[in-house]
This record gives structure tokens, C-alpha cells and sequence, in this order.
């Protein structure tokens, strides 16, 4: 549960100083599944930093889970980051000398986490990895690396993921996968929040959140769209037991049935 | 956590062989350095300290006093004050804490054998000079009293002496003509080689020429203390023991100041002052091998602090990744010091290889017609290892800290 209340970011750049969130107020639910728009400069990019704890607000509250995290010493950000935040970005983000397993070990060890071998072995078997996990990045195609950062996301049991164009580096075959992906995250009851400019990819979600000028220009429900699912994708998440539809999103209209596993 | 950084470190290091080796380098030199030139510092201190025990640390010199003239003072030894009868008087007296005593009459002279002349030091005494400080024939004999009290022409070889004038054929036998100018001259028959001494410069006891005090103050060196007694330059004294060298210094300078009525007449010395003399100049000298030497390894620690600074820029990107899944300043700042630990440590271990092997290699090597000998102290490798790891620690630090510090925004945009 995600509750911003009158964020505002400021800094500077040079001389000028740049209002990038004006007084962004939301509530973001367990089990939402929203895309964030907005044009260059409008301040999404911003906004997501500040809900992945990765920047601070410059005032207001910002309230995850019931704690409150605008005030937080950055190694606290740093272990909300690591316990309930999975990050997902456009450029993949992966250490390039890494397999993919050890990308996917690499929250857990942050996290000190005993086990971690089988923990990440499980997370990239959920997302189709489970024959690719001794590669490196150079040796895995785009939509795999991507794969790979979910994984990786994944593995700690977020409860919410953030993606931030994670598709924008993508063909549209991979896009479609990586969102199925997301879809059935989501579906598992994990919150996905991602930043897009494509409305393609935000007709997926239940929510799109308009952002222009630092404020929230509009916030509606949205029937997603189902994506194709490749085969060989197979999401073996059991750990998040909320159900998506059951405590749904404020502003979502609840619309997807059936299996989650085969609906081609 | 300590494990785990380290597979890091070392993952990221061997991701850049080179550039890894190259900064190693650095470390292994200063580590190297330093134990090699202590070792040939505290070599030079051991191989002074043997050649002077060579010289028996239980004897003790009597040498005349200074040489006031017109107010020129000169250095110890150079005023003729010292005679034979003070030797023989301080041999009569019988002090409780002397065991021997031998006077010597030593001068440079030219050597003829067959036609071939060289320079060699002459030095007149007694047969006591043997017991005084422990150096025996190794061929032949040694003068006897009779032989002194009779002037005979007869000389004893020092072992370099003995190969430079007679190659490999038995000097015994054989005989030498010693010409100590001002038109004196004489034939000597050898009767004996001694055996091999060491010893530097004028001390060197390896190179000299032996004769009775008598046949070089009679036939060849004929001079005279201000009274008209035969001068001699030094009284050899051996002591009872080791221990009895002050109580021996004592005793003589006592005697000598009631026989000769003037303290500055003459002074005595013993060899354990000397000996402590010269090693504080070679401990000198080791501290400064070893003060340069250290220089190499603090400029060997400027490179790692250089190439770390130059790898936190490199992977700033890596930092950003690392923060956003969750790890804290403080594991950014143990990866990045575990590398420069990493590199310190293995260099100050290579160093450390590197050093001993140096150090194997000139031994025995001759430096300025001196051998070098060489002595690695176990402390010295402690110390040198023990300072390379400090160095990694100490100029790690700073890149790393900078590499924790990074805002993770910042970092992850970072190209």
C-alpha cells in the first residue's frame, strides 16, 4: 500500500531550479497494476525514483506499507529497496561479467539471505530462465536479459515491482512476453507499477496515471488488454498469496478470468 | 560477507588482468625493496660485526694520545709517546683483569721476492700477540721469546700476504727482502703462514708482514719517543674475559696514567666500542636502504589509490545496480576496499618473494671490491607486508568511500 501525500521534488540543474513533482498526491493498492504516462520532462521519471525509494522527496509524505519513508538515512532506502522493491529497467541494468543466476543472487546477498542458490534458481525457472541460467547478458537476447532483471526483481518477494520502460529497448515479440510476465505477477498478487509512452503497453494494465507538469493530470481504470503468452514461459510464483481481484485497485475495474497458465 | 567481497574483488581484478598486474607491480617493487635492501643493510651490520669479533671483543688497544702542535691537534695515535719498556712494564705488573700483552711496531714497507716488489704493512711484536687475540700459524711457526731477544731475521706471512707474494709454492722456507726505506733493508727467512683473520682497512690482519718487534725497531724502523725509547705505536691487551673488558680498561688506564704521569699521553680503546660504533653506522645506513625503499611502496600505494579511483568512475554504473537491489554504503565501501586489499596483500606477497629472491642473487656479489652479504630478518618481512597492507588499506579508503557515497540515481544513469 502506497500512500503519497503533497510530493514534492525540487533540484537543481546548473542555475536554473527545476520543480520536477509540484504536489503529487496518490494511493497506489496492494495488487495494482499501473502504467505511468507523461511526456519527456513531465516528471514520471522522477516520481518513480521517489516510490522506488531510490530519491527522496523534496516535502511531503510518502507512506509504503504504513512507514513513513520521505524521511529515511539512505542505507535505510537502501534496505526498503532491498526487502520490498523489485526494479526493472529499460536498459536491463546487469553487471555484464555475471550469469544470470548470480545477477538474481545478487538482492539476496545484500539481504543476507541463507539459500540463495535455490531461491534464484526458482525465481528464473518462473520466468523461463531455467535453461539460460549459467549464461552471461552478452550471451542472452534482449527480451532474456529482461527476463533476467524480473528475475532478479522477483527474487526477494517485492511487494511491488517497479519497471521503468521495460520494454522500450524491445521488439514487439519481447515486449508482449515481458508484459505477459508482468500480467501474471500481477495476477499472483504483486503490485506493478511501470512508466511507459507507449499506450500499447499501458493497455495492459488496470490503471493508467497521466503525469504533466510534475502533477497528476488524469488517474483512470482501464480494461487490460491479455498479451500472447509464449510457451515457455511458466509463472511458478507461490509466495504471494493475496488475491489481484479480491482486494483489487482503487480505481481498477476487475476484468480478468480464467487460467493464468494457458490461455491461448 | 567477508568471503563473498572477496570473490567480488577478485572477480572484478582478474576482469582486468593487466591493468591488475601493472598496479601489483608497484606494490611488489616497494615490498621487494624493502626486504631486499634491509637484507643488505643488515647483512653489511653482521658481516661488521664478525669481522671485528674476529678481532677478539675481549682485547683492548693502548694507542698514544693526541698531538698538540701549535695548536693543530691531530688525531689519536699520532704522538709518539709510546714505548717498548711501557709494554714491557705493563706486561710486568701483572694487572689481575689482563691475561697477555703484545706491543706492535707496524709500518708500511716494499716486499721483494724474486724480483717482484710490493707494498705490504710490517708489523713488529711478540709471541704474546698470539694468545692476545687468538690468531695461531696455520704452516709453520710462530716467532719464539728467543727469537725476539736474539733480532732474528725471520718473518710470519699473513694468509693474503702468503698468495700474493708466493701463489700456490710453500712461502716456508723461503726469503723475503724487506725494504723499509731510508736506505734500511733485510733479509728474512719465512718460518710460517698464519691462519685467516679478516678485518678491515688497517685492521685487515690477513695482509701484513710479522716480524720481532726487536728485528723491526733495530733493522728497519728505528724510532725514538721524545726520552729516547724505543717507540712503538700500540699495546695489545687481552682481558680475562669478556666481561672483565672495562674492569681490564680500568686497570690499564691507571697504570699507564701513574707510568707516564700525563692522561693524555695515550688512550685505550676497546674493540666492543668499535664494533658498536660501526654498527650504528651501518644500522644507519639500513634505515636509510630501507627509508627509500619505503618511498617505492608509498608511490606503489599512490597507484592503487589511482587505478581505484579510476575503477569506481569505470563502474559507477555497477554501483548504481548495486544500491538500487539493496546494498548499503557499507557494502559499496567493503567491495571496493576488499580490491585494494586484495591487490596490496598479493603484491606484498609477491613483493615479499621477490624481495628474498633479490636478496639470493647478491649475495656474494661484489660491490666496490666488497662482497655483499645479505640478511633477511623475519621483521622485515613482517614489517613489509604489514606496511603493504596498510598502504592498500590507507589508499583504498578514498575511492572506495567515493564509491559508497554515489548517489544511486546519479550512478544509474551514469554512461
Amino acid at each position: 500500500m502506497i500512500t503519497l501525500r503533497d510530493i514534492t521534488k525540487r533540484y537543481h540543474m546548473g542555475e536554473f531550479e527545476v520543480h520536477a513533482l509540484r504536489g503529487v498526491s496518490l494511493d497506489i493498492h496492494d495488487g495494482d497494476f499501473v502504467a505511468i504516462m507523461g511526456p519527456s520532462g513531465s516528471g514520471k521519471s522522477t516520481l518513480m525514483n521517489v516510490l522506488g525509494c531510490l530519491d527522496v522527496p523534496t516535502s511531503g509524505s510518502y507512506l509504503l506499507d504504513g512507514i513513513e519513508v520521505a524521511g529515511m538515512s539512505e542505507d535505510e532506502l537502501a534496505t526498503v529497496r532491498n526487502r520490498k522493491i523489485g526494479f526493472v529497467f529499460q536498459s536491463f541494468n546487469l553487471l555484464p561479467r555475471m550469469s544470470a543466476i548470480e545477477q538474481v543472487e545478487l538482492p539476496l546477498s545484500y539481504a543476507r539471505t541463507p539459500n540463495r542458490r535455490q531461491l534464484s534458481m526458482a525465481a528464473l525457472e518462473s520466468v523461463g530462465l531455467g535453461q539460460r541460467m549459467f549464461h552471461k547478458p552478452a550471451e542472452l537476447s534482449g527480451g532474456q536479459q529482461q527476463r533476467v532483471a524480473i528475475a532478479r526483481a522477483l527474487v526477494t518477494q517485492p511487494s511491488m515491482i517497479l519497471a521503468d520502460e521495460p520494454t522500450g529497448n524491445l521488439d514487439t515479440q519481447a515486449s508482449e512476453e515481458i508484459m505477459g510476465l508482468f500480467t501474471r505477477l500481477n495476477e499472483q498478487g504483486i503490485t506493478v507499477i511501470f512508466v511507459t509512452h507507449e499506450p500499447e503497453i499501458a493497455a495492459h494494465t488496470r490503471r493508467i496515471l497521466t503525469i504533466r507538469d510534475g502533477l497528476v493530470q488524469s488517474d483512470r481504470a482501464n480494461t487490460p488488454v491479455r498479451p500472447e503468452q509464449p510457451d515457455d514461459v511458466t509463472v511458478r510464483t507461490h509466495t504471494h498469496a493475496a488475491a489481484p481481484s479480491a482486494n483489487g485497485a482503487a480505481a481498477a475495474t476487475p476484468a480478468v478470468s480464467g487460467s493464468p497458465s494457458h490461455d491461448r | 560477507m567477508i568471503g563473498e567481497s572477496l570473490q567480488i574483488a577478485l572477480r572484478a581484478l582478474t576482469a582486468n588482468k593487466l591493468r591488475t598486474a601493472l598496479t601489483m607491480l608497484g606494490i611488489i617493487i616497494g615490498v621487494g625493496a624493502v626486504i631486499a635492501l634491509l637484507a643488505i643493510g643488515q647483512g653489511a651490520s653482521a658481516a661488521v660485526e664478525s669481522r671485528f669479533s674476529a678481532l677478539g671483543t675481549n682485547t683492548i688497544y693502548v694507542v698514544p694520545g693526541q698531538q698538540n702542535t701549535g695548536g693543530v691537534r691531530s688525531a689519536a695515535g699520532s704522538a709518539q709517546t709510546l714505548s717498548l719498556d711501557d709494554a714491557e712494564a705493563l706486561a710486568a705488573a701483572q694487572l689481575p683483569a689482563v691475561v697477555a700483552i703484545a706491543p706492535e711496531r707496524t709500518f708500511f714497507g716494499q716486499i721483494i721476492v724474486s724480483g717482484v716488489n710490493t707494498n705490504a704493512r710490517i708489523a713488529g711484536t711478540t709471541p704474546a700477540y698470539q694468545d692476545v687475540i687468538s690468531f695461531y700459524p696455520a704452516s709453520g711457526e710462530f716467532f719464539t721469546d728467543q727469537q725476539v731477544e736474539e733480532k732474528a731475521l725471520v718473518a710470519v706471512l699473513g694468509q693474503t700476504t702468503a698468495t700474493n707474494l708466493f701463489a700456490d709454492s710453500d712461502p716456508i722456507g723461503q726469503t723475503i727482502r724487506i725494504n723499509a726505506g731510508g736506505g734500511a733493508s733485510v733479509n728474512l727467512r719465512v718460518i710460517g703462514v698464519m691462519q685467516p683473520k679478516g678485518g678491515t682497512g688497517f685492521t685487515n690482519r690477513d695482509d701484513q708482514v710479522l716480524v720481532p718487534i726487536t728485528t723491526a725497531l733495530a733493522k728497519l724502523q728505528n724510532a725514538r719517543t721524545a726520552t729516547g725509547a724505543q717507540q712503538i705505536q700500540q699495546i695489545d691487551v687481552k682481558a680475562r674475559s669478556s666481561n672483565d673488558v672495562n674492569l681490564a680498561v680500568e686497570q690499564v688506564t691507571a697504570f699507564m696514567t701513574e707510568r707516564l704521569r700525563n692522561p693524555d699521553a695515550f688512550q685505550v680503546r676497546n674493540v666492543q666500542d668499535q664494533i658498536d660504533a660501526q654498527k650504528e653506522a651501518s644500522d644507519t645506513l639500513t634505515i636509510l636502504l630501507g627509508a627509500i625503499a619505503g618511498i617505492s611502496l608509498v608511490v606503489g600505494g599512490i597507484g592503487i589509490m589511482n587505478i581505484m579511483i579510476v575503477s569506481v568512475t569505470e563502474r559507477t554504473r555497477e554501483i548504481g545496480i548495486r544500491k538500487a537491489v539493496g546494498a548499503k554504503q557499507k557494502d559499496i565501501l567493503l567491495q571496493f576496499l576488499m580490491e585494494a586489499l586484495v591487490v596490496s596483500v598479493f603484491g606484498g606477497l609477491l613483493g615479499i618473494g621477490a624481495g628474498i629472491g633479490t636478496s639470493y642473487l647478491v649475495e656474494g656479489q661484489s660491490l666496490n671490491g666488497q662482497e655483499i652479504q645479505t640478511v633477511i630478518a623475519p621483521a622485515s618481512i613482517v614489517l613489509a607486508f604489514g606496511v603493504s597492507a596498510a598502504i592498500g588499506l590507507f589508499f583504498g579508503i578514498y575511492p572506495a568511500s567515493r564509491a559508497a557515497r554515489l548517489n544511486p540515481i546519479e550512478a544509474l544513469r551514469y554512461e
